[in-house]
């Protein structure tokens, strides 16, 4: 048994990787995730409209932060800030009893609201206000309805960042990416080839995962399609490019998975898909901003719920066509100089030449 | 115009992979570079097909489009079938419907893998893979075609097979160069070139190269045991123990190198043949006399 216990030892010290993954990554999750994971709302963007708004934002307490009061505005400017995701929590006065909105995808800062509501009446006791609560886009506050559409980009990150990895390091294992390599493609023609498929695959699973979310939990999708479309199709730009890029450092498919997960858990516990973003402590909330995951489910419950407009989008949309072209650019950078070592750098070496003629 | 490596350097992070090699390959013939294992050969030919960039020297080759390669892990698919591989290489050359239907028959009929054209790459044997590998690798009938090692682990009818795939290449018209770990195969060349370490310690023609052979060989049949010299049968004990490193056996019998021309007692004088010519370039090599 011993003799097994020191090779195994042996084998492991020359996977750092792996014992980077066993001692370094656990304290690492345990730091992040124990600030990022939170329920704990401590800031409810709040609008207030209305001829009394002035007076409703005053009696405002935390966990409502006032964001925009507008005397002028009336009802539907409420309900195209929540749409829009400006704010969480609309308050319309200007009526017998004052009508709160709240957006019914934020489970945790409607439950936190609603509570937050009750105290401020018991607080006030008869003097309070009655008031008119209307919960939008999920009346019911059913998890399903806020989860699918979020869980439908986390599958895709599964799906485009592993499988994609794995089929790049596959070639690398047998042997057949260097055959890639001295064939006539450019490097573009062998990563977009790659990719191709895999993002068809993957657009049909997106497909899938929505319909069957759809018709089983009966989440609905409310919004044009065509913007849940743009999104997804830019989403799963990034996912496949992190793909390519985790294969390029990966020399087995042991280390592609690993580092595939690497990438997959954060986006499960810090893109808000289960813990609410604006909850996270500061430190940590960066990260969500850089994981494509966030935005995908901006849009996706947006769109699907809200009939979020695009001119509403453009935010989320932006930034995960930033996070496409520069995950693209690093992986496409790095699988060239596996396809072609030499390529760029000949030049700077005066002493050698290479003649192929025409 | 012939293609090949002049005076090439490849430094692979901090070890000198190749240090001033010279490997001419010229059309319509077949050059064959032989070594050992960590002599540098697959770099040899990586750099030659443009895998690896050489830190100096000249490296010439035609287009992507005319040369074709097979590296040492084969590089055929596994997971497609024989008939898909072919397909795969025609497309990716550009070799069209029928003439690649022309060009797979024949192959396929030389190399008897007409009866797998349905077999998964994977399940081949592995002389059946390198075979198909090679065949993808003539499918666009290359200016140049590059094998490294094609014949390891091959039994060998299959060895006969591929080089009689390769001779046909060449005659053809094809530049070929093979890496080999197989001594006996080197004199199947029309150039050869001996790599040790990443340096050069023969090339010319296998004529070239035995006539270049210095001192005298001699052979020692039957001796059992040790180094004749050192067991004190055949040789002067005092002779062989001073120069152990310049004996060798082959099959029942010892060879013996003596640079000066002057063999030990009891060694018969021999014709050296190709093996020999090898074995005295790495003695000569590691006495640290070049050649």
């Amino acid at each position: 048994m011993w003799a097994v216990v020191a090779k195994e030892f042996r084998e492991l010290r020359r996977d750092r990787r792996t014992v980077a993954m066993m001692i370094l990554l656990p304290v690492v999750l345990l730091i992040v995730f124990g600030y990022a994971a939170s329920f704990n709302v401590k800031d409810i963007p709040t609008v207030v409209v209305g001829p009394g708004a002035r007076q409703a934002a005053a009696l405002l307490r935390a966990p409502f932060q006032v964001n925009e009061v507008d005397p002028g505005a009336g009802e539907p400017v409420a309900r195209d800030r929540l749409r829009d995701g400006r704010a969480v929590v609309a308050v319309v006065t200007g009526r017998a009893r004052p009508l709160v909105l709240m957006d019914g995808t934020q489970l945790f800062s409607v439950q936190t609201a609603e509570g937050a509501l009750g105290r401020m009446a018991r607080q006030a006791g008869a003097a309070a206000p009655p008031v008119s609560l209307r919960i939008l886009y999920n009346p019911g506050l059913t998890t399903s309805w806020v989860m699918v559409p979020g869980l439908a980009g986390l599958i895709l990150v599964f799906v485009g960042t592993l499988i994609t990895s794995l089929g790049v390091v596959r070639e690398r294992q047998a042997g057949t990416l260097e055959q890639l390599a001295v064939m006539p493609f450019r490097a573009w023609d062998v990563i977009a080839g790659k990719i191709a498929p895999y993002l068809i695959v993957a657009a049909l699973d997106l497909a899938l995962v929505v319909v069957v979310g759809m018709g089983l939990f009966g989440v609905p999708f409310t919004g044009n399609p065509a913007v849940f479309i743009v999104g997804a199709a830019l989403f799963l730009l990034v996912t496949l490019g992190m793909g390519v890029l985790v294969s390029t450092v990966s020399q087995n498919q042991g280390q592609a998975i690993q580092l595939a997960f690497m990438i997959l858990l954060p986006q499960v516990l810090l893109s808000g898909l289960i813990f609410p973003v604006s909850s996270m402590a500061a430190g940590v909330r960066w990260i969500s901003y850089i994981l494509p995951l966030t935005y995908f489910i901006e849009i996706s419950r947006g769109v699907m719920l809200k009939a979020t407009p695009i001119s509403a989008l453009w935010e989320p949309i932006g930034l995960l066509a930033l996070l496409a072209v520069v995950v693209l650019a690093l992986a496409i950078a790095r699988f060239r100089r596996d396809l072609a070592p030499g390529a760029g750098r000949a030049k700077a070496r005066a002493a050698a030449r290479e003649v192929t003629p025409a | 115009m012939s293609w090949g490596l002049a005076d090439v350097r490849v430094r692979r992070g901090r070890v000198l992979a190749l240090d001033g090699v010279t490997v001419p390959v010229g059309r319509s013939g077949v050059t064959v570079v032989v070594g050992g294992d960590g002599a540098g050969k697959s770099t040899c030919l990586q750099a030659l097909v443009g895998l690896v960039e050489p830190e100096s020297g000249t490296v010439r080759r035609p287009p992507k489009e005319r040369v074709g390669y097979v590296p040492a892990t084969c590089g055929i698919y596994p997971d497609l079938t024989v008939a898909e591989n072919i397909e795969f290489a025609a497309l990716a050359y550009g070799v069209g419907r029928g003439e690649r239907d022309r060009r797979a028959a024949r192959i396929l009929g030389r190399t008897g893998l007409d009866q797998a054209l349905r077999r998964l790459g994977g399940q081949l044997s592995g002389g059946m893979q390198r075979k198909l590998a090679v065949g993808l690798a003539l499918l666009h009938s290359p200016e140049l075609l590059v094998l490294d090692e094609p014949t390891t682990g091959v039994d060998p009818v299959s060895r006969a097979e591929l080089w009689r795939l390769i001779s046909g290449a060449a005659a053809g018209g094809t530049a070929v160069a093979v890496a080999t770990a197989y001594v006996n195969e080197a004199a199947r060349g029309e150039r050869v070139v001996l790599l040790e370490s990443g340096r050069m310690l023969a090339s010319g023609s296998p004529e070239e190269i035995l006539r270049a052979v210095p001192g005298a060989v001699g052979v020692v049949p039957g001796a059992a045991g040790g180094v004749p010299g050192a067991a004190g049968t055949a040789a002067g004990a005092g002779t062989a123990a001073a120069r152990p490193a310049r004996w060798w056996r082959r099959g029942p019998a010892w060879r013996v190198w003596a640079p000066d021309g002057e063999l030990p007692e009891g060694a018969e004088p021999a014709e050296p043949d190709f093996d020999d010519a090898v074995m005295i370039a790495a003695l000569a090599h590691e006495a640290g006399g070049a050649r």
